[in-house]
């Protein structure tokens, strides 16, 4: 089989999509990190806009809901000067029969510039890069359980805020690992920047051990899992996990892998704690965690506007 | 019509038989293998200088997507342009094949495009719903092969066995595909490349459990079973100590479990979406060595069309299936190349073993079709051994024009490419650039 080109990437390996941090350079990851720290003083201004995207249109393409997703993209746009355009295509065409490739084309002929996409299925940003005009970006809001990059990066901002270098770091992330596309953006970044230890941490049904192969040590016990870490990021459990064959009961998860300040202690005493939001407390992490001194829960909603900016002004720059 | 196929390698793997021959056909039959009567005297004459003279090939999964439109021409087509001449359809069409009429229809809208022998499998069950049995014996009346539940879960274990029960006492062939109903809901294999992907993933468990739960049933009741496209490295083991105990089951496995991976699946390519999935590296290894060892008896196009629409969507929400009866003789020549087999054994996993497994199911036509005998049908597939092609939707008779061979994806070269298919003596196809048809 031929080995193709990362459609990411242009042919001089510069970013024109932002579909999955899996095969991005450290460089790449890197320059979109130290954008994101420019822009953080836009957001402290009392004019929180920079020109970079003026004239330009940016659809959110959100097929499956995320109002906290899509909202912190349209920020990011509308502080990049962009023209924001929020399709909720969950309830428009897709219900009408519209083939997903059809609702692309019409947009396209809209004059869309950047496409942010939200899918239920893994890999569909890809379908949409693949057949969208040359000059349309695509950012991938999250895919299935495939990824979500910009998460993963802004996670990535937020560990080198708090940890400046990622050379030494143990990073566990605890949760439904299978099923999380966050996860998998985190496993790729902190791979590629360089972290020593990775730890999944969950029970066998929500942390297979197959994770092996993304480069992770699998961890079924919690205080194993969390034992010297300097980051630990908490996933959500989805309503859906709380019962059924995955797990017994909410209650349950919360004895053997919910975040409480005595499993805390035994990280690392300046470990921060981090979690993609929305929270549910008493579920995956103790209140006192969400609220104490190592969360950075907070900032990590501000770094996501600043890296959204960031991603989103360097794909304008880049031409396919 | 007297056709005289001259100059070419005569190929014909049930009797071993390699060398240089003429082969003289009249009245749908092969009158000579070399010593060609000097009396005579053909209609036309077809020169096969470099070409191999085969046996017409024996498809035992290729679908049809019927009804439709021209669907079965299209397809049919696809089979002669691809060198197949016999092909076996799995009952799985619109309204389902559990009804002789429905056979009897389809059976003569085949022969009178006279492209290809069709034979049909008959549904297991009614409405392939897995609950209730056809009438089997009326079925087979018809022209049925055997009897086959296709993609559909078997309500339970005693459906299953008492449908297996009453085909054997007629001695018909149970052709299951070994998968597990409720472990078969993912969209790829289980392994890295579905995990870092993030679809869900069929285990290789679906397939095992199935394995030996049918084969548990084979004990109990004797019934004979094919055991339709292996995917994994566990189910060759265990169809491999099944035939060694010595019972009566056989297996097929797909050209796209013999030459590809989960890996192919790249950047989501949903002409890589196929049932059963791709299975990794030593999966693939396994099938290869167990249709080179026998364990696996035939290899199969798995042939299935799916529309251009059906495939521009989402992986997990692309139709699973490719094209692949063109294909066929390609991918068994490149795996006999790569695995250093002769051409004759190559060629035997589809022709005279496909045949074998359809056993008698065939009547008379079993002692002839794949194969190449004096008196026996002139079922012919005439190719050049030495031509190399790329898949393109262009070249494409079958209205499927998904393949993971495309070239624009893949890049494969494919070796061996059909000049001439004759079925029952007549000429069901001829490559269009030939000029040496006198």
């Amino acid at each position: 089989m031929l080995a193709r080109r990362n459609p990411q990437l242009n042919a001089h390996g510069e970013l024109i999509h932002l579909l999955s941090i899996e095969g991005l350079p450290r460089a790449i990851l890197t320059q979109i990190l130290d954008t994101a720290g420019t822009f953080l003083s836009v957001n402290d201004r009392d004019v929180k806009k920079v020109p970079l995207l003026r004239g330009k249109s940016v659809f959110n393409l959100f097929f499956e809901n995320s109002t906290r997703t899509r909202t912190t993209f349209e920020i990011a746009a509308k502080r990049l000067s962009a023209d924001v355009i929020n399709l909720d295509i969950a309830k428009s065409s897709a219900s009408k029969g519209e083939s997903l490739l059809d609702t692309i084309a019409n947009l396209s002929a809209m004059h869309a510039d950047m496409f942010v996409v939200r899918h239920s299925e893994s890999g569909a940003p890809y379908l949409i890069a693949r057949h969208c005009a040359p000059h349309v970006h695509v950012v991938n809001a999250g895919d299935g359980r495939h990824a979500h990059p910009t998460q993963g990066l802004l996670d990535m901002y937020t560990i080198r805020h708090y940890k400046k270098s990622f050379n030494e770091l143990t990073v566990a992330i605890v949760g439904d690992i299978v099923h999380s596309r966050v996860a998998r953006s985190d496993i790729h970044a902190l791979t590629t920047l360089g972290v020593p230890e990775i730890r999944a941490v969950g029970p066998k049904t929500l942390v297979p051990g197959d994770l092996r192969e993304m480069g992770v040590r699998v961890c079924h016990d919690m205080r194993e899992g969390v034992k010297d870490a300097d980051v630990i990021i908490m996933l959500r459990l989805q309503n859906e996990r709380m019962s059924g064959a995955m797990l017994p009961s909410a209650g349950e998860y919360f004895k053997s892998y919910g975040l409480t300040e005595d499993l805390l202690a035994l990280a690392e005493p300046d470990a921060i704690v981090m979690h993609p939001g929305p929270i549910n407390r008493g579920v995956e992490i103790d209140s006192r965690v969400a609220d104490g001194s190592h969360s950075v829960i907070l900032p990590q909603v501000t770094f996501g506007i600043a890296v959204r900016m960031a991603v989103m002004s360097i794909l304008a720059g880049n031409d396919a | 019509m007297k056709i005289l196929i001259r100059n070419g390698r005569v190929v014909d793997p049930a009797s071993g038989r390699d060398e240089a021959a003429d082969v003289a056909v009249a009245a749908g039959r092969i009158v000579a293998i070399g010593n060609v009567p000097a009396d005579f005297t053909p209609e036309r004459t077809i020169e096969a200088d470099g070409c191999v003279v085969a046996p017409g090939l024996v498809d035992l999964a290729a679908r049809l997507k019927e009804p439709g439109p021209g669907a079965l021409e299209s397809e049919l087509a696809a089979a002669a342009a691809g060198g197949v001449t016999s092909l076996v359809c799995p009952p799985d069409m619109d309204p389902p094949l559990d009804e002789p009429g429905l056979v009897d229809m389809l059976k003569f809208r085949a022969r009178k495009l006279s492209r290809c022998r069709l034979f049909p499998l008959g549904a297991l069950t009614q409405g392939l719903k897995g609950a209730e049995i056809t009438e089997m014996i009326d079925l087979t009346e018809a022209g049925c092969v055997g009897f086959s539940q296709a993609e559909s879960p078997m309500r339970d274990n005693l459906t299953l066995s008492r449908a297996m029960q009453y085909a054997s006492t007629r001695g018909y062939t149970v052709w299951l595909r070994p998968q597990d109903a409720s472990l078969s809901g993912g969209v790829a294999a289980s392994g890295a490349v579905a995990t870092r992907l993030g679809l869900s993933g069929v285990p290789v468990a679906s397939e095992t459990i199935a394995l030996h739960t049918v084969i548990e049933l084979v004990r109990q009741t004797s019934a004979r079973v094919h055991f339709c496209r292996l995917s994994s490295a566990a189910g060759v083991d265990i169809v491999r100590r099944a035939k060694a105990e010595g019972l009566p089951v056989t297996a097929d496995v797909s050209i796209n479990s013999l030459h590809l991976t989960d890996i192919d699946i790249g950047y989501f390519n949903a002409d890589m979406r196929l049932t059963p999935p791709l299975r990794q590296g030593k999966d693939r290894d396994a099938l290869r060595a167990g249709l080179a060892d026998g364990t696996i008896d035939a290899l199969v196009s798995d042939h299935t069309p799916i529309g251009h629409d059906d495939k521009m969507l989402p992986f997990g929400e692309a139709v699973p299936g490719a094209t692949g009866l063109e294909l066929l003789l390609s991918l068994a020549l490149k795996w006999g190349n790569e695995s250093k087999l002769t051409l004759a054994q190559a060629l035997a996993r589809v022709t005279s073993e496909p045949v074998r497994v359809l056993g008698e199911a065939l009547g008379s036509l079993g002692q002839s079709a794949g194969r190449l005998v004096e008196g026996g049908v002139a079922d012919v597939c005439v190719f050049d051994p030495h031509a190399e092609w790329q898949v393109t939707p262009e070249v494409l008779h079958s209205r499927g024009k998904h393949t993971p061979f495309d070239a624009a994806s893949s890049g494969t070269r494919m070796p061996g490419r059909v000049r001439h298919t004759l079925v029952a003596g007549t000429l069901a196809y001829s490559a269009a650039a030939q000029a040496n048809v006198a």
